[in-house]
């Protein structure tokens, strides 16, 4: 494989083949109840504890729609810059299986509620930008417990008729970087949205990706298959990986690829043909007799869109112009709404420079090493908004702040009672200092001469002996230029 | 007092409310010449020992502002009754016992009425003759061996012979209509959307309406207004002002224009049918209404376009009796072992025809040529319609092509046994009110019925038309009572 | 039109009913001649007309999103084949 600046190739007996992505992003709508009945949508609840009779499928249910996942779709479509068409159509999508009670998936076939659109992704080489093909609604189907009795299948029908938005992208993505980049951002303007929280642990969001081979240079395109089903970004890029490598061997061996749905082995690393797929290209689509057409006013699109937070894009824009932030800086703190909303907590109070290196460098590792989001920080804002000033007005060095951040991590005191408790106060009277420097230059004579006569090396000795006299407490800055003063002469 | 089981309904009504009879008693007899009745196979489940209690607890605390009030009636076995088994006459429903009520039923008990039971049908509703129930045969109390009419032929025959003062049926292709036309009863299909179609077992969703089935005309109209509600449980109810069916029910119909449809005269079609049909007018017009020569041009193409749609409905609305959640099993190697053993053995032929029917049309390569092409000439017969309405009011045609048939004479045939629907689909397809009324009898003294259908939500004019032309008909039904020994 | 018994054999798979040579033959020529009959919409051009996908001539009415759910496990469960009380129960599902 080579990584030629913004290229994914992959290369095989000197031909070098592009690898073409589509992705599938099933995202379950954030709502209380499910798209065609009253059920809750909670997830971790007791098996079969949140299932109606309507999500059973027993004789005579019919489906209501739920209005409030009609507007998250909407609004996620108005996210994405796409067009919201006025009628939709709910079509039956038939086929067999343990978890889809109604032999029937309802879901739109032909006219989804959204239509056209892009989204755009920062890559190190640039802007790229990937189109939406679609957005539709659908039902999730309920889960097939397989390994809790040995020779049956279990069925919990929790998650059966929640509301998915299934949305399209264009073949436009073309390596697992990509990939990376598009699912986060798609994630995150849901999230700035509030229609699905992007929980991938919680099956939130999943997604069935396409690949095909080309060689490069070649207008046309290769035989796609479908992976189904991948619920990281991880698996999502090694899947593509490994079913690229897989396509490219087949190709270079002179045969043919079938167009086939396939699953992806986390433990292998490989991909392998679904079994239970052979007639499931036949769905029989056609449109759901129990619901009418879905018709959306333009009244009912401009009220939604005058519910539409500041999206990322837009206060990327807004971050640069208004907090002098770099366009790397901008992305960073906007990628998710909860790291937007704690940088503009911080920066209320304190100086914007120091809080964007303090929270995209301590504050994220300190959450990376932990494994938390944001959201879940053991130093709040508030208080990491009080060290940045304890900083930004000599309180305080920067080497004491770290450790003072070290010591708010288990309770999230107030950096000042800290600073005044261990008596942290950085020294930064100049006439202390000089006492200070004095007594060691007067202690270190020898060293003093042999810096003068060009060692000049040893500075590091002083202002190590000033620290460790100092008990750390020196002004850094301030103490260098005394040192450097008083040693010049 | 004549016996209290030949009683219209509106008689009973009157007679409870005047405390001359009590809920009991009417009760009892419903349930004593039932039990009698047992030949003619039209219960598959009684609730009878419920249906006294019941009765006796309305007797204690009578409540006479019910439109209903301690009314037993037994209804077809497709409406979920809570508690109580519900079949819809297959096997692969023979233990279900449903754990909510339909919308339909539950208007019925609000207004006083009591459960005696449920009764047989085609399976699924998908028959003419209720010749295809798991449950067996219905026999039709005009006279042995022969057909009650079908889906609702269990409820036209119980009616008939006088088992339930009033019932309800179902009509997706005329399951009502033709099964009254059949017995000598008179049977409505409502406006689709007009009554709900909530906890109904689904056939062809589109076409599906439940209606009430009657001895009279004004029996009739008392139970639509019982039924007929906006249900917001089914995203097909319509919400509109019901009339009060009963009370504005009139014989007045001077100067209401009735059309006659041209293309109604089939080719082959009976003599008698002819002569019951010219009948019909003439008393159409002793009543005070306008005859007008009409047009429905596409009228040949609905009933194969009917057995394209109903079936892929059905289709699909079937595949949730996968023997997983309820209903009827047969084990299986593995799951799809396990499906294909228990649809196989759980659903009969006639259901499993139709399946297949509707599979084939939806699928790959064939759902433009049959599935869509269907759908858009239901628009055409729909526009027929909406034509016909910028002339008439009303339209007059023939129930059924004939009076009803021996058990097992078009069995063989399916396509002989689709063409009895051949006046009633269209109705169906295009949404439209429809009842049928005796009109008179064949050379076998056989009943043959009337149709008269109506623009949508004008159920009151067609039973106007329907009461005005009743009592120039004069309808006798001999019942002789042959299967009571 | 006829229908072969490949066909029947196909749609059979497709709705999940099995079904024994000599009824599938049977089924062929039923549903061959039910077909023959149905192929009479042939004779009508339809190429400009709109189909009619819902008779009701309204639009969809919504529901608010509350949550109306008493837990009704049992009843959900009851009528179900298999003895369980917490899940349904299917043979074995090998994907």
């Amino acid at each position: 494989m080579n990584k030629k600046n913004n290229e994914f190739i992959i290369t095989k007996n000197n031909n070098n083949y592009e690898v073409i992505i589509g992705l599938e992003v099933h995202a379950q709508v954030t709502s209380n109840s499910k798209l065609f009945s009253s059920s809750s949508t909670k997830f971790g609840a007791e098996p079969n504890t949140q299932v109606s009779l309507v999500d059973a499928a027993f004789p005579g249910m019919l489906p209501v729609i739920n209005q409030f996942c009609v507007k998250q779709a909407i609004k996620t479509g108005i996210g994405l810059k796409a067009k919201i068409n006025n009628k939709s159509i709910f079509d039956r999508k038939n086929y067999f299986y343990a978890d889809l009670p109604q032999g029937y998936q309802i879901s739109q076939y032909k006219y989804p509620i959204v239509g056209e659109g892009t989204i755009i992704l920062d890559m190190p080489y640039g802007q790229k930008e990937v189109g939406i093909e679609r957005l539709h609604l659908e039902q999730d189907a309920g889960k097939s417990i397989h390994d809790m009795d040995p020779e049956n299948t279990l069925v919990d029908l929790n998650r059966s008729g929640v509301a998915l938005m299934e949305i399209v992208s264009k073949p436009d993505l073309s390596s697992p970087e990509e990939v990376n980049v598009y699912i986060k951002k798609l994630r995150s303007i849901m999230r700035y949205l509030g229609t699905c929280d992007g929980n991938m642990q919680e099956g939130s969001l999943r997604a069935d990706v396409n690949v095909s081979v080309k060689k490069k240079g070649e207008k046309e395109l290769g035989t796609r298959c479908e992976i189904k089903n991948v619920n990281s970004i991880k698996f999502m890029q090694m899947s593509i990986i490994s079913e690229a490598n897989r396509q490219v061997d087949l190709i270079e061996d002179g045969k043919i690829i079938d167009q086939e749905t396939r699953l992806f082995d986390t433990k292998k690393n490989e991909t392998r043909p679904m079994r239970s797929k052979e007639d499931a290209h036949d769905y029989r689509y056609f449109p759901d007799p129990d619901l009418l057409p879905l018709e959306i006013t333009n009244d009912f699109i401009e009220q939604i869109k005058s519910e539409i937070p500041e999206l990322p894009d837009e206060k990327k824009k807004r971050f640069i112009e208004k907090y002098k932030l770099s366009s790397y800086e901008a992305t960073i703190l906007v990628s998710d709404i909860e790291i937007s909303k704690y940088f503009e907590e911080v920066i209320d109070k304190s100086d914007i420079k120091l809080a964007t290196n303090w929270i995209t460098g301590e504050l994220f590792a300190l959450l990376n090493d932990k494994n938390l989001e944001i959201s879940e920080s053991p130093i709040s804002s508030k208080n990491l908004s009080k060290l940045i000033n304890l900083i930004k007005d000599g309180t305080i060095s920067g080497k004491i702040a770290k450790s003072v951040f070290e010591m708010m991590i288990d309770s999230d005191n107030d950096p000042e009672l800290i600073v005044k408790e261990k008596n942290l106060k950085q020294e930064s009277d100049p006439k202390e200092l000089e006492k200070l420097i004095d007594k060691i230059i007067n202690e270190n004579f020898d060293k003093v001469k042999e810096y003068k006569s060009g060692k000049e090396k040893l500075f590091g000795f002083f202002v190590g002996q000033v620290m460790k006299v100092s008990g750390g407490k020196a002004n850094p800055k301030l103490a260098n230029e005394i040192l450097k003063d008083k040693l010049s002469k | 007092m004549s016996e209290l089981t030949s009683l219209t309904l509106t008689e009973l009504v009157k007679n409870i409310k005047e405390k001359k009879i009590s809920s009991s008693e009417i009760t009892k007899a419903f349930i004593d010449r039932s039990e009698k009745s047992k030949k003619l196979n039209t219960y598959i489940t009684e609730d009878f020992a419920s249906a006294i209690e019941k009765a006796k607890k309305f007797d204690e605390n009578p409540n006479f502002d019910l439109k209903l009030p301690g009314i037993p009636l037994a209804i077809k076995d497709l409406f979920c009754t809570n508690g109580i088994k519900t079949t819809a006459g297959s096997k692969i429903l023979n233990n279900f016992i449903p754990t909510y009520e339909s919308t339909v039923t539950q208007n019925i008990w609000d207004q006083g009425g009591i459960l005696l039971g449920k009764l047989n049908c085609d399976e699924f509703a998908m028959g003419s003759s209720n010749e295809t129930s798991y449950f067996g045969n219905v026999q039709n109390p005009i006279n042995e061996n022969l057909v009650p009419g079908g889906s609702s032929g269990g409820s036209s025959s119980a009616l008939a012979a006088n088992l339930t003062p009033i019932t309800i049926g179902t009509d997706t292709g005329g399951s009502i209509r033709q099964p009254a036309s059949f017995t000598g009863t008179v049977g409505l299909k409502p406006t689709y959307g007009s009554c709900s179609r909530y906890g109904i077992v689904a056939f062809a969703s589109s076409l599906d309406q439940a209606g009430p089935m009657s001895k009279n005309v004004k029996d009739c109209s008392l139970l639509l207004e019982v039924i007929s509600s906006y249900d917001t449980k089914d995203s097909t109810s319509i919400e509109y002002k019901r009339d009060k069916y009963s009370e504005e029910l009139t014989n007045n119909i001077k100067d209401k224009i009735i059309g006659i449809p041209k293309e109604y005269r089939v080719e082959g079609m009976p003599d008698e049918i002819e002569k019951l049909w010219k009948k019909g007018i003439e008393y159409a017009k002793e009543c005070g209404a306008k005859i007008v020569d009409i047009s429905l041009p596409h009228t040949n193409y609905a009933l194969p376009a009917y057995y394209i749609v109903a079936p892929a409905e059905a289709s699909s609305n079937l595949a949730r009796y996968d023997g997983v959640k309820y209903g009827f099993r047969t084990e299986g190697e593995n799951l799809i072992d396990m499906y294909e053993k228990t649809r196989s053995e759980g659903f009969g032929n006639e259901v499993k025809r139709r399946i297949m029917i509707g599979t084939y049309v939806l699928s790959s390569g064939y759902y433009d040529a049959y599935y869509l092409k269907a759908q858009k000439v239901r628009r055409l017969i729909k526009n027929d319609f909406d034509e016909a309405y910028k002339k008439v009011d009303a339209i007059l045609t023939p129930s059924t092509p004939s009076s009803a048939f021996k058990i097992g004479e078009k069995t063989n045939d399916p396509i002989s046994m689709y063409l009895n629907d051949i006046f009633t689909v269209p109705v169906n397809l295009a949404g439209l009110p429809g009842i049928s009324i005796p009109a008179g009898v064949d050379k076998n003294g056989y009943p043959l019925g009337l149709q008269i259908i109506g623009k949508a939500f004008e159920e009151q004019t067609i039973l106007n038309i329907a009461y005005s032309m009743e009592e120039k008909i004069n309808f006798n039904n001999n019942i002789t009572d042959w299967w009571i020994k | 039109m006829a229908i072969d018994l490949k066909t029947i054999k196909h749609i059979s798979k497709l709705s999940r009913i099995s079904l024994e040579d000599e009824k599938a033959q049977k089924l062929a020529g039923d549903l061959s001649s039910i077909f023959e009959f149905i192929e009479k919409l042939n004779e009508l051009k339809t190429d400009d007309v709109e189909p009619l996908t819902s008779i009701a001539e309204t639009t969809l009415k919504f529901r608010t999103d509350e949550v109306k759910n008493d837990n009704i496990r049992e009843k959900i469960l009851k009528n179900s084949p298999a003895e369980n009380e917490d899940y349904f129960v299917v043979p074995k599902v090998i994907e």
